[in-house]
């Protein structure tokens, strides 16, 4: 296998593509964090906390798009509930975040201070081994795997598709959503987990932390690129564009789909869940609204702005979105919704395939 | 004499007495010839009777034509070998062994019967290699599929069926760039790859020009007598190139059977398609 799997994974792009990619990983695990910690703030040249936490997220989101992008753009399957997966990683990470305040909260107990505020004594059973960061780890990956690997089973084998697949996913998000909207689930309810402290022994307000959880997101994030990448380039991803051509005929070929789109269904859900945990520590809150309907549909529109079926098209889809909700939410708050509408309705219309189609387009025409 | 098998075993008693050969579970058996027995097949859609004691033996290695107006059952029959439909009375096997009124679709298929339905459909975004590639008969589980790779021997007999198909020099063009008769004829080539027993082709002509309608005659031709074909067509130029034997179809069963020639000069057949 050994002999094999090198000049494999050396094809998966071409030269350009790894200089891209080594560029990128340049600027973003050693250029910007040192540009945030050593230079100045004064300087021309600093990189401030809040670009750093801005990119940071803005990584942890196109992550997400990338896993929308494996199920959807290739497999066919467009899932408007890939928040949940998303919001469940955030959590999990967020329960061991919140046993690490130890007893520097508000009540000063070593219970989180929504647990004290509703009276309880104890944690609950699903909280034991939370102050474990290998166990919460283990959570993030498992937590989401576990709920898209069941609920794409019974999806998958009842042969559910298109549509309906799409809105049972958006209620399931949806249910997700109001179950942990209940105090009463130990999740904090409407307010979720805030106020961490520090993860790992390192303090979360230090600038190093940050730089450190910003080089680690960009380093997950290149590798779930690659694994991506792997997997669409395998006869494994061939076979799921069949799916998304025509599932009927492939099962003539003598294939079982079932299989397949499960693996592509939980692959993609456990790439959101490690994203969601990356994202809390740097954002410092997680709570219900991650799993509203909406969220899950902006997701969606990521992928369909860079360009499904791509890859690379849904992180630049995810970059650009939310590069312009940020600027948009600060200088005109009231026209986002309009222009992400417009936005949506104009990339429908104008660029099916995405800006990564519209650059292939200019190209072609520049030749 | 009274021979019982022991229940469950799947092989016969006794091999030195000569009286029973081994049994192959999943292995088509032609020992005897015919790699398809039909006989007195029955089906009725609301006392419409589709079929009607309809019985037919097609041997390994044959290229046959099935003809018949419409309605004749031609499609009806393909429904049955394929289990797409079941008979309410007689008997289909495949080879010597295998009931096919017990097997369901991808049985079949896995059994080595392979069809091509009329509309031709073939996956269109991927390249005309990696069509057959995905076709081609090989371990199609998940981890398998995600460390695949093409071994030497599996590109040669891609190269091998890309050839046949005359699409040798559009290996990695895009499969919905080809035209309809290209199409009908990488399905072609994607059921081969799948190495089956006995190939069901449903008007495979239908929609070509004359030039591609010859050269599937030629293709098919080059294919007799290494696999067992079974082509339903109405072009009657093409059943005359590719016909060495033909089966005429009227009313769900059996009208004439025969060499070309001597199916078209029969009396009744010149009566059921001329209307004389």
């Amino acid at each position: 296998m050994g002999g094999w799997l090198l000049p494999r994974l050396a094809g998966l792009y071409g030269t350009r593509g790894w200089l891209a990619l080594g560029l990128f990983g340049a600027a973003m695990l050693v250029l910007v964090p040192v540009l945030h910690l050593a230079v100045p703030a004064g300087s021309a040249l600093h990189v401030s906390g809040y670009t750093v936490a801005l990119v940071g997220k803005i990584m942890c989101y196109a992550m997400v798009a990338l896993a929308m992008d494996l199920i959807w753009g290739y497999a066919g399957i467009l899932s408007l509930g890939h928040g949940v997966f998303f919001a469940l990683g955030g959590y999990a990470m967020g329960m061991y975040l919140m046993r690490m305040i130890g007893t520097e909260g508000q009540s000063q107990s070593t219970l989180p201070d929504f647990m004290v505020f509703l009276d309880w004594k104890e944690l609950p059973w699903y909280w034991a081994g939370t102050d474990m960061l290998w166990y919460a780890l283990l959570l993030v990956v498992l937590v989401p795997g576990l709920l898209a690997f069941v609920f794409g089973w019974f999806a998958f084998r009842s042969r559910i598709k298109g549509v309906y697949f799409s809105i049972i996913t958006q209620a399931m998000t949806f249910a997700f959503m109001l179950l942990f909207f209940r105090n009463e689930t130990g999740f904090g309810g409407n307010n979720g987990f805030t106020d961490f402290k520090r993860i790992a022994g390192f303090a979360l307000a230090d600038p190093y932390t940050r730089a450190g959880l910003f080089a680690l997101t960009a380093a997950v994030l290149m590798l779930a690129l690659l694994a991506c990448r792997f997997i669409v380039t395998s006869k494994l991803g061939r076979v799921l564009m069949a799916i998304r051509d025509g599932e009927s005929r492939l099962m003539f070929c003598g294939y079982n789909p079932l299989g397949y789109k499960l693996f592509a269904w939980t692959f993609s859900a456990v790439l959101c869940g490690i994203a969601g945990a990356l994202y809390v520590p740097q954002v410092g809150i997680i709570n219900p609204s991650e799993m509203s309907p909406g969220n899950s549909i902006e997701i969606a529109i990521w992928a369909a702005v860079g360009g499904r079926g791509t890859l690379i098209g849904p992180l630049l889809g995810a970059a650009i979105v939310n590069g312009a909700k940020s600027w948009f939410t600060v200088a005109v708050p009231e026209y986002w919704l309009y222009f992400l509408g417009l936005l949506f309705i104009g990339v429908t219309l104008f660029m099916p395939a995405g800006v990564v189609g519209l650059m292939r387009q200019v190209k072609a025409r520049l030749k | 004499m009274n021979i019982a098998v022991p229940a469950g075993q799947s092989e016969s008693w006794d091999e030195s007495t000569g009286l029973a050969r081994l049994v192959h579970p999943g292995e088509v058996d032609v020992s005897h010839g015919p790699i398809l027995y039909i006989e007195d097949i029955s089906v009725s859609f609301d006392g419409f009777k589709a079929l009607n004691k309809l019985s037919l033996t097609i041997e390994a290695g044959e290229l046959r034509c099935i003809i018949g107006p419409n309605g004749a059952g031609k499609t009806t029959m393909m429904d049955v070998i394929t289990g797409k439909t079941r008979a309410d009375a007689g008997t289909a096997f495949f080879g010597q062994t295998m009931d096919l009124a017990r097997m369901n679709e991808p049985e079949i298929a896995h059994a080595g019967i392979g069809r091509k339905f009329q509309k031709p459909s073939v996956f269109e975004s991927h390249s005309v290699f990696e069509n057959i590639e995905l076709a081609m008969k090989t371990d199609k589980g998940i981890w398998r599929s995600l460390f695949a790779r093409l071994s030497a021997e599996q590109r040669d007999r891609i190269a091998a069926t890309l050839e046949l198909i005359g699409l040798a020099d559009k290996a990695d063009m895009p499969a919905g760039l080809l035209s309809h008769g290209q199409k009908q004829w990488l399905e072609i080539g994607m059921l081969l790859a799948q190495e089956p027993k006995l190939l069901l082709l449903d008007e495979p002509v239908a929609g070509m020009t004359d030039q591609e309608t010859e050269r599937t005659a030629e293709l098919l031709n080059s294919l007799a007598g290494k696999h067992s074909i079974v082509v339903v067509e109405h072009d009657m130029d093409f059943v005359n190139a590719i016909a060495r034997k033909v089966t005429v179809l009227h009313e769900g069963s059996v009208l004439a059977e025969g060499p070309m020639e001597q199916v078209q000069n029969d009396e009744r057949v010149i009566e059921v398609y001329l209307g004389r």
